[in-house]
């Protein structure tokens, strides 16, 4: 258990070392979304009955609890790989689903970190209330450990920092910008709504918003059932791919 | 009593190339063990395999008995290696790096250990800068810290002083010397044959993926008389 422990925390405290640049600036990044749409919608829009700046609030704060989970894991893997210090953590004794929990856990605590701060940041320009903190808890965890897990996959998959770029730009911001951050996919036509609901990622925004306003665009009890199926079946990938040494050990 | 390392007809292939062609070996407990050859021969593929970070095609490698891969995570806590490139954690200092290494291992207050090391490593006045403010010379002493946290029966250096100053391989040989002397199996890895001459008590030479001597320092020497080891490396691989 030491093992685990000593990963999760050089883990934690490698985001934690450049805090500026993993915690703050996608805070920053949240609310200039929330000034520039909110400025320009909010008067103008209204969803499932709550103004839209407030609406838009839950979304930006699971983008970056999303985006910044898969970055925290991938990006320490791929920077290990190419600097050669991925040899400190394949040498010791540590059992591959210590691994696996260290690097997962620790992007969910950047990525509830990065969350907990927007969230604070947009106090001061929306009115939020929590109708089910409950299920907002258990989203933001659960939808942060699917893509930190991801994060494992690409960390591992990628050789250079061109091909986790791909990896982030073409697959993870597409599913995390198309998934009703911005919107209700209500609001779409029927095409895009179909389209909407192959997207992991929308399930994750639609449960978590339904923390916050007691309504979403699918059942709280059948998001949170493809969350966790998300997270089985990326978990025993990485599980998977980890036991192998996958690009690790030769 | 099990060897410190037992290598049993080990095959690896990178491709086309043959890295490994049925190498067998066995490191008793205690030995100064010197493999040596000219780059490419297997070395670095070799105790890569006995550490875990390549897996063989086909063969066995244990340390002190235990399987390197059915028993992986005792074989692992049983040596220490240092390896040939210098790689660091740009996040942290030295001393934060060494107590992240032994949590890895199991330790979690290591801090007497780790004062020594350091300052047998003369790295004592550095153990609070971050690594990427070292010289390269201090990085592979951090190197060589890492590798010994968690005091490990078997010690695989390899090539741990090249670009390295005298005065730091005196001291690195000095501390080597004296954990050997306590009972540590050390296994290194040189392109500085006078240091392998003057440290091993046995010396394998590799070519090709093959060990093609393997005796002692003196038995070797003896049977180019009047050589240094350098005649008897050039000679033997010339064979």
């Amino acid at each position: 258990m030491i093992g685990f422990w000593t990963l999760f925390y050089k883990e934690l405290l490698r985001f934690w070392k450049v805090a500026f640049q993993t915690v703050a600036a996608p805070v920053l990044t949240a609310l200039l979304y929330l000034l520039i749409f909110g400025h320009v919608l909010d008067e103008h829009v209204q969803v499932h009955g709550v103004r839209y700046i407030s609406f838009l609030v839950p979304g930006l704060v699971m983008m970056q609890v999303l985006q910044n989970a898969f970055a925290n894991s991938s990006s320490s893997l791929i920077q290990a790989k190419i600097t050669g210090s991925i040899v400190f953590v394949l040498l010791p004794p540590i059992p591959y689903g210590a691994f696996f929990a260290a690097y997962v856990l620790a992007s969910v605590v950047r990525g509830l970190m990065v969350g907990l701060g927007v969230l604070i940041a947009t106090l001061w320009f929306a009115e939020l209330r929590m109708a089910a903190p409950l299920w907002v808890l258990a989203f933001a965890v659960l939808s942060g450990a699917v893509l930190g897990a991801l994060g494992m996959i690409a960390g591992l998959w990628s050789e250079k920092f061109d091909q986790l770029a791909a990896f982030q730009n073409f697959l993870i911001m597409p599913l995390t910008m198309l998934s009703g951050v911005f919107y209700s996919i209500h609001s779409l036509p029927a095409v895009w709504q179909t389209v909407s609901h192959y997207n992991p990622v929308f399930y994750m925004i639609d449960g978590f918003r339904y923390g916050f306003f007691g309504v979403s665009d699918v059942a709280p009890e059948v998001s949170l059932t493809v969350v966790i199926a998300c997270f089985v079946a990326v978990s025993l990938l990485t599980l998977g791919l980890l036991k192998r040494g996958w690009k690790l050990r030769a | 009593m099990a060897a410190a390392v037992s290598i049993v007809d080990v095959v690896k292939h990178f491709g086309a190339l043959e890295a490994l062609a049925g190498v067998s070996l066995e490191i008793a407990e205690g030995e100064f063990f010197g493999l040596l050859g000219p780059n490419g021969a297997g070395k670095t593929t070799l105790i890569s395999t006995l550490a875990g970070l390549v897996r063989a095609d086909s063969g066995s490698l244990a340390v002190l008995g235990h399987d390197v891969v059915k028993d992986y995570r005792k074989a692992r806590g049983l040596l220490g290696m240092v390896p040939q490139e210098i790689v660091f954690d740009p996040f942290f200092s030295v001393r934060e790096t060494l107590r992240i290494q032994s949590g890895y291992f199991g330790l979690r207050h290591n801090d007497d250990w780790i004062d020594e090391i350091l300052e047998n490593l003369d790295l004592t006045s550095k153990a609070d800068t971050n690594m990427r403010r070292l010289s390269g010379g201090m990085k592979r002493r951090v190197l060589v810290a890492q590798a010994l946290v968690h005091k490990p029966p078997v010690i695989v250096l390899d090539e741990p002083t090249a670009g390295v100053d005298v005065e730091l391989r005196q001291g690195l040989w000095q501390f080597v010397r004296r954990l050997n002397g306590e009972g540590h199996t050390i296994i290194l890895t040189t392109h500085y044959l006078e240091e392998a001459e003057a440290l091993c008590g046995r010396i394998a030479l590799m070519k090709q993926g093959r060990i093609i001597a393997l005796d002692t320092t003196a038995n070797l020497m003896a049977a180019h008389p009047g050589g240094s080891l350098e005649d008897v490396f050039v000679r033997t691989m010339n064979q």
